[in-house]
């Protein structure tokens, strides 16, 4: 086993002791397809959390989408995303002749499964804020890839905003029935429905 | 009786493991063989919660053992991450807010291992009175300082009370099982499955009578099946059963009958508080599964041994005046 292999089991295990990190599946088992899991976004940590609710296989092929001007800073940051979660990079100021969701659909092209927050900021409120149009994009784009919501409880009391130390307190992921752009379907239509499917979910836990 | 005792210390305590493990594996057997029979959904479904409860107790029994295979270090260690763990459920299900955090984290990664360490170096009058009195002090200070004022008193209570429950008397098992007696040296392990039986045997005895009896619950808001006449009869059950077993402890028949009615009676207790927390938090079981995030069980598997423990370990250290 190399280095990142470990780590990466180590960063698990304590993810998983301070959060249970418990993965519930009602409506699409976790298997080997082509996924798009999109989720609320209220921590840092929801990413870890989602990585680690993930069986130990899915881990390996589902990546996460990282702020290239932030985690390739330092070398232990661009190690843990590159090495451990095999980030897909986004440069988050906007230019020209540059589609900023390129690199997803590279991966996507691929055959990776992706982790996205279409909210697109971290929210604090509990209500998901409306979604960003970059999944509906995607899904034009990839009709075969199976969108799959998932809700994530109790994430913001684990790490509160400007603390660094998670206080150890039991959190779950629910993953949800897959949806489909429907032929024709308006982009705000579909994202409000995206939407309503991770809400959905918290009545599940 | 007389050739038991002549055997050496460590064989008594393995014949102890090798009967408690035969008789979970006649039970497994005897799951599994009810298990292939054809049955109705009633049945059924009792099965799984056997099942489930077997599960339990062999978890309970294999970690009783690794403990005393491992010695002190180890089941000090062992007991501290059950506290952990229970201590997360606990706080999972009793709503803090953000300014709780710094507590919680004292709770967490300060308290809860100085207190395993304390008890671990058999600092008995230093791990009674660390949380009681330096903790009970220190909370509310951190709190304060997190410049929070709503429902301060609330928010600090229930992580004190978190902390007393969770991790002051979880530590009372490793305690007892370090602790010792004049003439019963490094036979701890007796005690503990001592209080562990008794419990389990008064939580039993309690849940039969009250199918049987169908007496007037005392608190039908908490529990539909909590009432005195079968909680009297737990403790009865759990004092006979303790006086069997005098031979496994220093008691003498008699006392063995005063402990054993003793744990079995704060064990059903503790296990009735906590049936009220879990009403408290909205946690209600679904198809065997809880609704609510975080309940998963631990706590109130844990909660009769957080309660018996400590009544139990100071009756005995204060009725052999150590």
């Amino acid at each position: 086993m190399k280095l990142p292999e470990v780590a990466g089991l180590a960063l698990a295990f304590v993810a998983r002791l301070i959060t249970g990190a418990q993965g519930h599946w009602h409506g699409a088992p976790p298997k080997a397809e082509q996924r798009i899991y999109f989720a609320n976004h209220q921590s840092h940590f929801d990413w870890v959390l989602i990585w680690a609710a993930l069986p130990h296989d899915l881990r390996a092929v589902t990546r996460p989408i990282a702020a290239r001007d932030y985690w390739t800073k330092t070398p232990l940051r661009h190690w843990i995303t590159r090495e451990i979660f095999n980030s897909v990079y986004v440069s988050r100021e906007r230019k020209e002749d540059e589609d900023p969701l390129e690199p997803l659909m590279e991966a996507l092209r691929h055959g990776d499964s992706l982790v996205i927050f279409p909210e697109g900021t971290r929210g604090h409120t509990g209500e998901p804020a409306p979604f960003k149009s970059g999944l509906y994009a995607l899904a034009q784009a990839f009709p075969e890839v199976q969108l799959i919501p998932a809700w994530i409880d109790n994430v913001q009391r684990v790490m509160p905003k400007g603390e660094v130390v998670p206080v150890p307190i039991l959190c779950t992921v629910v993953f949800g029935a897959p949806i489909a752009l429907q032929p024709g379907e308006e982009r705000r239509a579909f994202l409000d429905r995206a939407r309503e499917a991770v809400v959905a979910l918290r009545k599940v836990v | 009786m007389t050739s038991l005792r002549a055997l050496s210390t460590s064989q008594q305590v393995g014949l102890l493991f090798v009967t408690l493990f035969g008789i979970l594996l006649l039970a497994t057997l005897a799951a599994f063989a009810r298990s292939i029979r054809e049955s109705t959904e009633a049945q059924s479904a009792l099965q799984e919660r056997f099942a489930r409860e077997l599960r339990a107790v062999w978890v309970g029994a294999l970690l009783f053992w690794i403990a005393w295979v491992a010695g002190p270090l180890v089941s000090t260690l062992l007991f501290g991450l059950v506290s952990f763990l229970a201590l997360r459920e606990f706080v999972t299900l009793t709503h803090t807010r953000r300014a709780d955090h710094r507590a919680l984290l004292l709770a967490f990664f300060v308290i809860l291992p100085a207190q395993y360490a304390l008890v671990g170096m058999r600092l008995f009058n230093a791990f009674t009175v660390f949380i009681p009195v330096y903790v009970f002090f220190a909370i509310p200070v951190i709190s304060a300082l997190a410049n929070d004022p709503q429902s301060f008193l609330e928010r600090t209570a229930k992580i004190q009370w978190g902390i007393a429950v969770c991790v002051f008397g979880m530590s009372h098992a490793p305690a007892l099982l370090l602790l010792d007696l004049p003439n019963w040296h490094e036979r701890g392990a007796f005690f503990v499955f001592y209080l562990v039986v008794v419990v389990a045997v008064a939580q039993g005895a309690q849940e039969l009578a009250s199918r049987r009896l169908r007496r007037r619950p005392v608190a039908r808001a908490i529990s539909r099946s909590f009432s005195w006449r079968a909680w009297g009869a737990g403790a009865a059950v759990a004092a006979a059963v303790g006086t069997l077993l005098f031979w496994t402890t220093p008691f003498k028949p008699l006392e063995a009958l005063v402990m054993g009615a003793i744990a079995g009676a704060t064990g059903t207790l503790g296990e009735f508080v906590m049936q009220a927390l879990k009403r408290d938090a909205g946690v209600r079981t679904w198809r065997g599964r809880p609704s609510v995030t975080g309940a998963v069980g631990l706590l109130d598997r844990v909660a009769p041994l957080c309660f018996a423990a400590p009544v139990f370990f100071h009756s005995v250290r204060w009725y052999y005046a150590i």
